[in-house]
């Protein structure tokens, strides 16, 4: 108990230095959800209460924007995030067997964090580099021209 | 009276050293000598980003780079240069050497008949990370240019080139700039929608990624047309290297003098952000883009009213397409004939296309408008993988189908929709 209440300080501060460096006004939001998922992996209850007090505005609508944004979650993540272009263009050059073939590895449906909290796999719409599809992007590291075989080699290197 | 002409002079450590700051007096001396004081903006730049042969003068409108240069120099460029607008050929800096850190494109630049880079001309050639890489190749000329007309003279050069918005709906982009110059209004702002998100387009990354100044030369010469002051540029979240790069140009454009107070002497202020998107397609709708910048849900506002009334916080707000903003400072620097020399009479100018698909060569390639699917397929992607051709897609995957009979149509606005098809973006 505890511990975790001294996590809870130390997040709370952490947001409220994250607000002081970008803003407290209501177009500063976006980006202060972008800095607080990038940083705790997600936005937290704790978190929308705290935004709530620091930006004065009700938690409802804080929560309302969280969850419309595919780059925002509310939801803890695992500790690498696997987005995978399930866009047309990436889909005729083979991005379907490698996505069956990655979600074997994983064992993850899209949207699933694996049970030790390791990986989270999301798809995503284009990514804007069709040019060398089937896309993988795993945290910001971009893989290309991926094919079914190389999915477990591209997963090693994150052990 | 009018500032016509801007000098910088480099002023980082090694060109004070050599005098920079004798440089900047014997300029402000020789000017006052001429009555060109007036006329003739005069500033020590903190840094010209480079010492290979510093102190650098840059003169503008011109955007000719002289160095080093020396007090004994700077009347014979007085008279020349600023007095009798001639050149001094013998005193300009040599050609600095680009480092063509950008190679994403393979360089094959003039080994197509057809190819005519206009939005491309920089990408892949210039060092997108070093303004004087820019400049060296007619950068921030144009904006000179714009700031010596009145902005009613600007909106009619833009209107003449004949240039539509290249962000799907092909809106005459001269004319979106008159609508927001003539609303009244204390505050206005000018956007870059740089959200592409349409799968299988990624033109607008390779401009942002290769040219960013462009964009922002671009944006300022828009905001001095309309009377705005503060910009955004709404950068799709997953494109991580056009952010960077983008932000590394602002810093660069703002140290050089080029965004802030008062630019070029003229009564033109501006400052710009990036807005990186939180990932919602949506928000390539213009106005969903607007509710995203003001931190709300991106969900399309019901229209009118229009952004160029009632855009960004309330204010008339002029949003153009990467691509588009990339058509200025070449149209302002050739003129609208030249522009309209390229493409069809209906869509001047070129399109910036990705090739994709069941052929043998993909890429991305700049073409006059007009040209037919069966050009595209057959000269640039170089023929089909296999089988014959069947169908395309336009402008990403919300475009329109475009069936083997239709291969001979010409592709511009025009000609698609008199067939009932999109160009899209
Ligand atoms: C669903 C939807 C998505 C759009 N996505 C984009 C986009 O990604 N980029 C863009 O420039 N315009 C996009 N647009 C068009 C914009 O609303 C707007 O017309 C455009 O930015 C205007 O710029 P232009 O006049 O230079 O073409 C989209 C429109 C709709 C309806
Ligand atoms: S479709 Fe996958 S990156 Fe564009």
């Amino acid at each position: 108990m505890v511990s975790d209440q001294i996590k809870e300080t130390e997040q709370l501060e952490d947001i409220r230095e994250i607000v002081e460096k970008i803003g407290s006004t209501r177009a500063d939001l976006i980006p202060v959800l972008q800095e607080i998922t990038n940083k705790f992996g997600y936005i937290s209850q704790l978190a929308i209460k705290e935004l709530s007090d620091l930006m004065s505005l009700p938690t409802k609508e804080i929560l309302s924007v969280a969850t419309f944004y595919r780059m925002l979650s509310t939801q803890p993540r695992g500790e690498h995030i696997i987005q995978f272009c399930e866009s047309a263009p990436c889909h005729v050059v083979g991005g379907r067997e490698v996505f069956s073939a990655l979600q074997d590895a994983l064992g993850l449906e899209p949207g699933q964090t694996s049970a030790d909290n390791k990986w989270t796999l999301l798809t995503t719409s284009c990514l804007g580099v069709c040019g060398i599809g089937p896309v993988i992007l795993v945290d910001t590291d971009m893989y290309g021209n991926v094919t079914s075989d190389q999915v477990k080699n591209i997963l090693s290197r994150y052990d | 009276m009018t500032v016509r002409s801007m000098i910088l002079i480099s002023n980082d450590p090694e060109s004070r050293i050599r005098g920079s700051e004798k440089l900047f007096s014997e300029f402000q001396q020789q000017l006052a000598h001429y009555d060109l004081a007036d006329e003739v903006s005069l500033t020590l730049a903190t840094d010209l980003g480079s010492s290979y042969a510093s102190p650098l003068v840059i003169v503008y409108p011109e955007a000719v780079i002289y160095g080093p240069i020396t007090v004994a120099d700077v009347p014979y460029i007085v008279k020349e240069h600023l007095y009798k607008g001639r050149i001094v050929d013998e005193k300009r800096a040599p050609v600095h050497e680009l480092s063509g850190k950008v190679a994403w494109l393979s360089a094959r630049e003039g080994t197509l008949p057809a190819e005519n880079r206009v939005v491309l001309k920089n990408v892949g050639v210039i060092d997108a990370e070093d303004i004087e890489d820019y400049i060296a190749n007619e950068g921030y000329q144009a904006l000179g240019m714009a700031l010596e007309m009145s902005p009613d003279e600007l909106i009619d050069l833009i209107k003449a080139s004949g240039l539509l918005g290249r962000g799907g709906a092909g809106f005459p982009a001269g004319l979106k700039w008159s609508f927001v110059k003539n609303t009244d209004s204390d505050k206005k702002y000018v956007i870059c929608n740089a959200d592409e998100s349409e799968p299988g387009t990624f033109k607008d990354r390779v401009v942002l990624e290769g040219d960013p100044h462009a964009i922002l030369e671009a944006m300022l010469i828009s905001a001095y047309a309309v009377g705005a002051d503060e910009g955004y540029i709404y950068i799709r979240g997953e494109y991580q290297l056009a952010i960077e790069r983008m932000e590394t140009a602002i810093q660069q454009a703002e140290q050089y003098g080029f965004l802030g107070e008062n630019i070029f002497g003229s009564e033109l202020s501006f400052k710009v952000h990036v807005h990186a998107g939180a990932g919602a397609y949506i928000c390539g709708e213009e106005t969903a883009l607007i509710e995203s910048i003001e931190g709300k849900r991106g969900e399309p506002r019901n229209r009118p009213p229009y952004p160029t009334t009632f855009g960004l916080w309330g204010k008339p707000t002029l949003i153009n397409n990467v691509e588009t903003f990339a058509n200025i400072p070449p149209i302002i620097r050739n003129g609208s004939d030249w522009y309209r020399s390229l493409g069809t009479a209906s869509s001047p100018g070129t399109k910036v296309y990705t090739i994709l698909g069941n052929v043998n060569v993909t890429e991305l390639i700049e073409v006059p408008m007009g040209i037919t699917l069966r050009e595209v397929i057959t000269i640039y992607a170089k023929g089909m993988k296999s089988g014959s051709f069947k169908m395309a897609q336009t402008g990403g995957s919300s475009g329109s189908i475009i069936p083997a009979s239709l291969q001979d149509t010409p592709m511009d606005f025009d000609s698609y929709n008199k067939t009932g098809v999109s160009l899209g973006s």
